[in-house]
């Protein structure tokens, strides 16, 4: 890999414009980051407009061999947007146009720029329905979103990012330009590329366009908070709601630990002796919806449920929400340094997780808030810790193996919507087999001969890579 | 003697930031430019290396400096609440301290600290209203609010030959068994719309009030936060605070959004240094409040509504929209306004898509910054036209005067008015109906 010279940013200058390529000091600063909280500084910052910019940029730093990585809003939680070669970030934020919606057909079509929530807002005008919907939504952007293959709490009924892209503009670490899938449902002409570039976390090439399917907008939404006495029983009922037959559109859960967060601030009222707590939505035709919620709070009923309140409007559901979302910003109370994982495991293992995660917790005395997107077995587990305190690195990096492994063992995976990027690829080895891994590695080295793109990101060094394999026989 | 803070003091806020980027979502700068720099991460990252004496005020850490509103969306949307806005006037007063006021905020200061000059440069152009801007000299400092580029095609209110000091006495009696109020009025009203602060004081006189417009207020200090000068700041901050300290008031009620915000910001004991300066101005902070809420939380609304029931049939209706000024709605005053013309019987209120859209003056950002000004305030455009009201209300004399140049290049039928002007033209007409009656 080389390193960039003047004789580069002339050549950049010359395919996006002077006032696109940005190499001061500052500005590579101001691009070193994201919601990993770790810096590494980019060479150079460019604001490509088009496919075929990109292109060009990609063969320049091709034939140089310059290390390059896409950027959207630089808003993950794995480090995926980190140059930590160095080298050109590409941001794309300039690529911001929504270029159709198909209302015949109910698909968008999409530059990778475009903010998830002004898509959604976009369709749901027209009565259609974008459901993937990261916490990030309101600033994250659809091609990181494909990048990363986002989730968020509607998927439990919906599904993720990868469930709705249909087709694909690439360009791939070669500069050239393909097309994958295309504007229909069914389509089997060759390999499912499309399914290999989302969530390929920047690192198989840059798409440059998107093909969404979209579905119509459900008529009608409610939202319930169930409060339960432990944390038992709302792990159950998770499990139960599902046995019963039902999918509600979102089904999340936040612990004691998460509860005792918020317990406090003004506008949140829970019962005393309320150790979890569910917040259930359900959508669909209005009549359907007073029966589904009658449905789940019988099946709640027997395992230790406290009270439920359901929404009667829209800023009654907006406050029942401000529980959940208030956690994420009140965990620094706790301690200076949050390390946050996504684990992920089959739904009916949730109440074990949990089980595991509360012995780890009170063993090692590190306070361990979990709370996320039960319904899926999504489970967003964050260790709040001071790094100052002697020690503390090593307990912490000891409670995330076990995390980890436990996860594994349960069936589960260690990332369910945030990727591996740089944070968990000493992790990747626990749940990805040498074969497998070597398939991965074989495909990344077929579209990325020269290793240029994104590099470092998502597989360890070998040696790392060997030694997270050696410890789980 | 510095009473306002100083970057090292902002260390704890500056660690707050967790870097999660939901600072962009709002931004209008940053959804102007797409550019990460003028997002408040950005800044945040820029300011802890300065701090840490990693980096150097170059050219771009100052143009990314420079690219900020102080609109508080970003302190609003934040999940740590980390104040942007503070730290970034706090930089810009570190700039000013190490390099000199640029041209710009000498303009500012040569305007600001001294009413006098504002005075009377308002009294001589009226003679060339509304081409005033054009004629005065170009080193002048009003100018320099606008900019001569930002003035081109520019459409300015015709400005008043008397200013607010001129056109109202120092008390307005009200009921004796009401509460007195002072008001603050601020530059803009003062001397270029200062018929909003004559509508603001009428209409707290016709519920009651005795309202108090002490003459030696002074500016807010937005435009000295806004270009960085730490000493006229404290000026400001000591003349007002001498201004309203021996008035036996509860409240002093802002009619111009910006001002309110930046009395709060200046004043606020986190802004200041402890002791007695500390307390005036805590104190002097705690009692600003703006007309809109102050009329909500006084139970007027109910007041207005009998006062006006007997206008109705006669009179026209007018189609009414509203725009949030950004100093009201990163402060939560989003409903207050909007109860206010809902409570107005002869106004059909629409609610207009974008209302909350920054209208992209920014104070002396749109001195500095007119392209970026505009691409800002053109996102307005859209939402105001396809709302059919006659008339655009808001909260804010500066975003009045934005929104009128939005209408006036966009060519819409509408007009740009300050809710309290609104309410005042509704209530003398409902008591003209009645004394005929």
């Amino acid at each position: 890999m080389s390193t960039l010279n003047e004789h580069h940013l002339q050549a950049l200058r010359d395919i996006v414009g002077t006032e696109h390529v940005a190499s001061s000091r500052t500005d590579r600063l101001t691009h070193s980051f994201d919601a990993t909280q770790q810096h590494c500084m980019p060479d150079v910052v460019v604001h490509p407009k088009s496919t075929e910019e990109i292109a060009a940029i990609v063969q320049l730093a091709a034939k140089h061999r310059l290390p390059l990585l896409p950027r959207g809003a630089g808003s993950g939680f794995s480090g995926g947007a980190l140059p930590v070669q160095g080298g050109v970030v590409l941001v794309l934020t300039r690529m911001n146009r929504i270029l159709e919606i198909d209302t015949n057909n109910l698909i968008a079509v999409v530059e990778p720029g475009v903010v998830t929530a002004r898509l959604q807002e976009a369709v749901e005008r027209l009565g259609l329905f974008y459901p993937p919907d990261p916490a990030s939504k309101e600033f994250s952007t659809l091609g990181g979103n494909v990048a990363e293959c986002a989730g968020g709490p509607r998927c439990v009924k919906y599904g993720v990012t990868r469930d709705y892209v249909l087709g694909l503009t690439v360009v791939t670490p070669t500069g050239e330009i393909i097309r994958t899938g295309g504007r229909t449902i069914k389509n089997v002409v060759g390999y499912d590329l499309t399914r290999l570039f989302v969530g390929s976390e920047g690192t198989l090439g840059i798409v440059t366009e998107i093909i969404l399917r979209l579905l119509p907008k459900p008529a009608a939404k409610r939202t319930m908070l169930a409060t339960f006495t432990q944390i038992d029983g709302a792990a159950e009922a998770v499990s139960a709601i599902i046995r019963g037959k039902i999918i509600p559109t979102t089904l999340e859960f936040m612990d004691a630990g998460a509860i005792g967060c918020v317990r406090d601030l003004p506008g949140i009222d829970l019962p005393a002796d309320c150790q979890a707590l569910l917040i259930i939505e359900v959508d669909g035709e209005p009549a359907q919806l007073e029966p589904q919620l009658e449905r789940i709070i019988e099946l709640m009923q027997p395992l230790g449920l406290l009270a439920t309140t359901i929404a009667q409007d829209a800023a009654e559901a907006e406050a029942l929400w401000r529980v959940r979302r208030s956690v994420s910003p009140s965990l620094r109370k706790l301690g200076p340094n949050k390390f946050n994982e996504d684990i992920v495991v089959p739904r009916a293992k949730v109440p074990e997780m949990i089980r595991a995660l509360e012995a780890l917790s009170q063993r090692l005395a590190l306070p361990i808030i979990n709370f996320g997107h039960a319904g899926d077995g999504n489970i967003h587990v964050n260790l709040m810790v001071d790094l100052q305190e002697p020690g503390m690195e090593a307990k912490v990096q000891a409670a995330l193996t076990e995390i980890f492994r436990t996860t594994v063992s349960l069936g589960g995976s260690v990332s369910g919507e945030h990727g591996i990027g740089l944070a968990k690829q000493p992790y990747i080895g626990l749940e990805l087999d040498q074969p497998t891994l070597a398939v991965m590695q074989a495909v990344k080295t077929a579209l990325d001969p020269l290793g240029i793109m994104n590099p470092g990101k998502i597989f360890p060094a070998e040696s790392r890579l060997a030694l997270a394999h050696d410890e789980t026989v | 003697m510095n009473i306002h803070k100083e970057l090292s003091d902002y260390r704890q806020e500056l660690s707050a930031c967790v870097r999660c980027g939901a600072c962009q979502a709002q931004c209008p700068v940053y959804l102007a430019t797409s550019k990460e720099g003028a997002a408040a991460r950005g800044k945040l990252v820029l300011a802890t290396e300065l701090l840490a004496g990693r980096a150097e005020l170059d050219a771009e850490a100052m143009r990314d400096l420079s690219l900020c509103l102080l609109c508080g969306a970003c302190v609003h949307n934040c999940p740590n609440q980390v104040p942007t806005d503070a730290i970034v006037s706090v930089l810009r007063r570190e700039i000013s301290k190490k390099r000199g006021l640029g041209p710009l905020a000498k303009g500012v200061a040569a305007l600001t600290a001294n009413p006098r000059l504002l005075g009377s440069l308002v009294r001589g152009a009226g003679l060339f209203s509304p081409l005033f801007f054009k004629k005065i000299p170009e080193t002048s400092g009003l100018r320099l609010r606008f900019s001569p580029e930002s003035l081109k095609d520019r459409i300015l209110p015709p400005l008043p030959s008397r200013n607010l000091f001129a056109r109202l006495p120092e008390r307005l009696q009200g009921q004796p068994d009401k509460p007195t109020l002072a008001f603050f009025a601020g530059c803009t009203i003062s001397y270029l719309y200062p018929e909003i602060a004559e509508a603001t004081v009428r209409v707290l006189q016709h519920l009651g009030y005795t309202v108090l417009v002490p003459r030696q207020q002074g500016c807010c200090g937005m435009p000295a936060l806004s270009s960085g000068n730490g000493e006229l700041l404290k000026q400001l901050a000591h003349a007002n605070i001498a201004a309203f300290a021996n008035l036996a008031v509860d409240h002093i009620i802002t009619a111009c959004a910006s001002c309110g915000a930046a009395l709060h910001q200046v004043h606020q004991a986190q802004q200041v240094q402890p002791g007695e300066t500390g307390q005036n101005c805590t104190s002097f902070a705690n009692k600003v409040m703006d007309i809109h809420v102050f009329l909500e939380k006084e139970g007027c609304l109910h007041t207005l509504a009998d006062l006006l029931a007997t206008t109705t049939a006669t009179t026209q209706r007018i189609k009414v929209c509203y725009h949030d000024p950004c100093h009201l709605k990163n402060h939560g005053i989003i409903r207050e306004p909007r109860a206010l013309l809902r409570v107005l019987p002869t106004v059909d209120y629409v609610e207009m898509d974008g209302a909350a859209l920054c209208c992209g003056l920014g104070g002396t950002f749109s001195a500095s910054q007119p392209d970026l000004s505009r691409t800002i305030a053109d996102r307005k455009t859209a939402g105001l036209a396809a709302s059919g009201a006659e008339l655009v209300a808001s909260g804010c004399p500066g975003c009045i005067l934005q929104l009128t140049d939005i209408i006036h290049r966009a060519g819409l039928p509408m007009r740009a008015v300050h809710t309290m002007t609104l309410v005042l033209a509704v209530l003398e007409q409902a008591l003209t109906t009645k004394a005929e009656m």
